[in-house]
């Protein structure tokens, strides 16, 4: 894939975009294509396939290669246009509950073989295009037209399955931060392997100010914290407050005289176990919510270990030759 | 008492224990047998448990032979021989041995527990059931161990060459040369001398036995059968699948992509297919039966000849990838290697009831292209025949072939593939030579409706699609009306041209008559020998075979009205038949059967000839 040079404008399909005014998904569309104007991948080398839901609509308002595909089935289908050619640049489109609920499974085999693809799941904590049930990221007792009386179900972290799968690459955003998006899709672009970003994305219509706690301009400087590798984990609107590891517990602390910025947990994004810890502990407004990337480890593709493969054999048997294959193993012949 | 007989045919069963290795014992047989120059068929028969408790009915293998000095079609009917290791392999398959045939036993396994395990309340041996068969008792365990006593191998694999032993024996009596048989023991063990000696010295023990034995009556000798002259091999019909997509692909110049999930009988094709990297093939084993058609699907959507395998439960899961599928207009070759159903069904046993299901089981109006394969080495023409329509018309086919027809096994006379099996068309377009301002992926070629195949990679043709209903002209989403029934119609209208580009149906026999019998699929051998049967008594009885099920030959309907009867023989209650007559108006008959076992010829004769009579 050689450099190409487009504005986020070259990126836009001749479609008009029909999301709910408001919605959380305008910002992902746009942070995505400017993730691609800074990759720099040809457009026709992308692909976007996306399943069922809101966010699946992505694919029509890209002027990139894109397919629509069936609920929860994207990732199998992005897997199959990746194999077929590892040269493309694959993107897979998909929610909480397209991802998560009917295509669960789907979900965690694509995070643990490791195919360079990169999954955006717009986690909204509901299902939109049905208009309003809980999905599986939506807290227990959530109030739907499915469940009159509260739902029963616990609820999925995705980035918590996404590790236990073995993923390769996590990393969570905010649609209110389309800068810090763009940056972590541009990282999970460049990530050899299947990258997994979580994006905290509003629902105006069905579950409005879900994620208000850490996603309001006003005030997630105090309830986010933006990590970055190698670097101390430091947040808040002055910088005033960091996290510390405390046992096998993280700790927020207030910089001054008990603490210093030298005392903080350095962001390791290569440990696994520190990416679990920060996953769990989440929970604003005790605890800032965790955004960045979180955890990257570098494995070989599935594709590259395939093509190899394909490879190693031809050198060891020759190309195939379908003569050779008929009179493979016992023939007799008949006069 | 020996005197040799030449027959025209003969059908052996070798039946034991799941752990007895009788599905290698039939294969010696009937690749010798093969090598000799007969014609064989081949039917092997387990149970879908892997290892079910040793000694009982339930874990009983089996594996049929026929071999015959003319042309063989079928696995046989009844068993001249059954060659039974233990009291529940005689229990499982006495109803096949015809009156008087043979019936050897190991009467070594014939003790107190082994009965009860086969739940004999008493010894069959000895309690006069078996008065009308010719019972040949050999001490097959003991003799065996016997045989091998100088041999240095531990007692476990001395227990195991009796499987050899019992060869040795149908060796003598039919005629067999053990000299295919020592080589492949020799080329299969040949890190283990001892193995090798002890394997053929059970071989030539049983081979002794049968010769000195007082109790054998005659041995027989199939001549060699008057088949075409060329070079032959031995080919079951998941292999025969296998090869057709790789040459399909080596003829289009694609890369080949299956995307499949293990699932019985149809698993074969891709362990099969994930031999041959030196092809290029790419093989995908995904997380499930929707992953698996959907990770083909995408391969397609990228240029790639994709194929998904399955059986009956796994179409049945893939049923809304297959709409999207026909949505795109995507090339794709979905292998259904048909089981007994519903559910789960019988995962080892044969059926043909997933007619319906191919050409109707989706939601919405859905058509796409359904053939059968008819025996084990039609599956290589079926599969490449598949792939070509696929590609050309840019449709998804379902190709239905059954356990039966996909574990049997054949001779095959190898085809001239450069003449029979030669270049496919596809219409994947080039970017380099197009005109693309002029140019739109909906537009569609006039004979065939199929649009041009535009793959990620190629600049300035971007594109997007999806499932939901599309513009017939831009492509875009469209919840017109209007436009959805010219879709639906365009979309049928696509299939039925399919008519077009294929041969027009063959009949074998007269053109006309008293009785056309009409089949599909692995019914086939039966049909066609019953049917030849009746003609040479002089009956004006024909037979037509469909290999193309949706859309049919063209003049299916003409051959249909020149029969005053027509009788449809399936292994299913009638889906053939129901389809035949809502299409032609026809009042066809069916004979219907779902035991998970193929006809017998005799049955069909007798059938066929009860509808010549009936008024």
């Amino acid at each position: 894939m050689s450099e190409a040079c487009y504005t986020k404008k070259d990126l836009c399909s001749d479609q008009e975009v029909k999301w709910c005014p408001g919605c959380g998904d305008y910002v992902i569309l746009a942070s995505l294509q400017q993730a691609m104007v800074n990759t720099g991948k040809k457009k026709e080398d992308i692909v976007c396939v996306s399943g069922i839901g809101c966010s699946s609509r992505l694919p029509y308002y890209m002027d990139t290669y894109g397919f629509h595909t069936i609920h929860g089935r994207a990732p199998s289908i992005a897997s199959g246009v990746k194999l077929s050619n590892p040269n493309l640049s694959v993107w897979v489109i998909t929610g909480d509950g397209d991802g998560l609920s009917i295509g669960g499974n789907h979900f965690i085999h694509a995070m643990r073989r490791n195919i360079n693809m990169n999954v955006i799941l717009f986690n909204n904590q509901i299902y939109g295009l049905t208009k309003g049930q809980y999905s599986p990221t939506s807290e227990q007792g959530k109030v739907t037209k499915s469940t009159p009386y509260g739902s029963l179900d616990r609820t999925f972290r995705p980035g918590t399955v996404a590790l236990g799968a073995g993923c390769t690459f996590l990393a969570k955003a905010l649609d209110t931060d389309p800068k810090g998006m763009t940056e972590v899709l541009t990282a999970a672009d460049q990530h050899q392997g299947t990258s997994f970003v979580e994006v905290y994305q509003n629902c105006v219509i069905f579950n409005d100010k879900a994620h208000d706690l850490y996603a309001n301009r006003a005030s997630r400087a105090d309830t986010t914290l933006m990590v970055e590798h190698g670097k101390p984990m430091v947040f808040g609107k002055d910088k005033n407050k960091g996290i510390i590891l405390k046992g096998l517990k993280l700790e927020v602390v207030e910089l001054g005289e008990q603490y210093q910025e030298s005392d903080l947990l350095i962001h390791d994004k290569h440990n696994e176990a520190l990416a679990y810890l920060l996953i769990d502990a989440s929970k604003p407004p005790h605890f800032p919510m965790v955004l960045g990337v979180l955890y990257q480890e570098n494995l070989e593709t599935y594709e590259v270990q395939m093509e190899k493969q394909i490879e190693d054999v031809k050198v060891k048997k020759g190309g195939g030759s379908f003569k050779e294959l008929l009179y493979s193993g016992e023939t007799w012949t008949v006069k | 008492m020996t005197s040799s007989n030449s027959i025209d045919s003969v059908v052996i069963r070798f039946a034991g224990d799941s752990g007895d290795g009788m599905q290698l014992t039939g294969t010696q047989f009937s690749n010798t047998s093969a090598i000799m120059g007969n014609d064989i068929a081949t039917f092997p028969d387990y149970p879908s448990e892997i290892r079910a408790p040793s000694g009982t009915v339930a874990g009983v293998s089996g594996f049929q032979v026929h071999i015959g000095a003319t042309e063989i079609y079928t696995p046989g009917d009844d068993v001249d021989m059954l060659v039974a290791m233990n009291p529940a392999a005689l229990k499982a398959n006495l109803h096949s041995v015809k009156p008087s045939g043979y019936i050897v036993v190991n009467i070594d396994a014939f003790t107190e527990k082994n009965l009860e395990k086969a739940k004999y309340t008493t010894n069959p041996l000895e309690d006069g059931s078996l008065q009308n068969y010719r019972v040949i008792q050999a001490p097959i365990t003991s003799q065996t161990v016997e045989a091998l006593k100088e041999i240095a191998v531990d007692s476990k694999t001395k227990d195991r060459c009796k499987n050899f032993y019992a060869l040795g024996m149908t060796y003598y009596f039919y005629n067999r040369s053990r000299d295919t048989t020592i080589k492949w023991i020799e080329d299969k063990f040949k890190s283990k001398p001892e193995v090798v000696k002890a394997n053929i010295a059970a071989l030539k023990a049983g081979e002794c036995f049968a010769e000195n034995t007082e109790t054998v009556i005659s041995t027989y000798t199939v001549p060699v059968a008057k088949i075409p002259a060329g070079d032959y091999r031995q080919i079951d019909g998941n292999t025969a699948t296998a090869w057709g997509l790789i040459r399909a692909a080596e003829m289009s110049g694609l890369q080949l992509f299956l995307g499949s999930y293990p699932i019985t009988p149809a698993t074969d094709i891709l362990h099969e297919l994930s031999k041959h990297k030196e092809f290029g093939v790419k093989t995908f084993q995904a997380e499930d039966e929707i992953a698996g058609i959907c990770s083909a699907i995408g391969a397609a959507c990228a240029g790639s000849l994709a194929v998904t395998t399955t059986s009956g439960p796994g179409m049945a899961l893939k049923t809304e990838a297959i709409g999207l599928a026909i949505s795109y207009e995507l090339p794709l070759v979905i292998v259904n290697v048909q089981r007994g159903g519903p559910s789960t069904g019988l995962p080892t046993k044969t059926e043909q009831s997933d007619l319906f299901q191919a050409i109707w089981g989706r939601n919405g109006e859905s058509p796409l292209v359904v053939m059968a394969a008819s025996r084990p080495s039609d599956c290589f023409a079926s599969a490449y025949e598949a792939s070509r329509i696929a590609l050309k018309h840019m449709t998804p086919v379902i190709l239905l072939t059954d356990g039966y027809i996909a574990n049997g096994a054949e001779p095959w006379k190898l085809p001239d593939v450069n003449s029979e099996f030669g270049p496919i068309e596809h219409r994947m377009v080039d970017p380099e030579k197009l005109d693309k301002a002029n140019f739109h992926y909906m537009t569609r070629e006039d004979h065939t409706l199929a649009r041009p195949w535009v793959v990620p990679g190629m600049p300035g043709l971007e594109f997007r699609m999806g499932g939901l209903e599309k513009d017939i002209k831009t492509g875009c989403v469209s919840t017109d009306p209007r436009n959805h029934e010219l879709m639906c119609l365009m979309r049928q209208k696509k299939v039925d041209l399919v008519a077009d580009d294929i041969p027009l149906q063959t009949v074998e026999g007269a053109e006309s008559g008293d009785l056309l019998v009409v089949s599909w699929g692995g019914t086939y051998g039966s049909c066609v020998m019953a049917v030849r049967k009746l003609q040479a008594e002089g009956k004006k009885v024909s037979h037509m075979h469909l290999k193309y099920l949706n859309p049919m030959p063209k003049n299916v309907g003409t051959i249909l009205n020149s029969f005053k009867k027509v009788i449809i023989p399936e292994l299913n209650l009638g889906q053939l038949k129901t389809v035949i007559n809502a299409k032609y108006g026809v009042n066809a008959k069916g004979y219907n059967k779902v035991q998970g076992l193929p006809f017998k010829i005799s049955e069909l004769v007798t059938v066929f000839n009860q509808e010549l009579i009936k008024e």
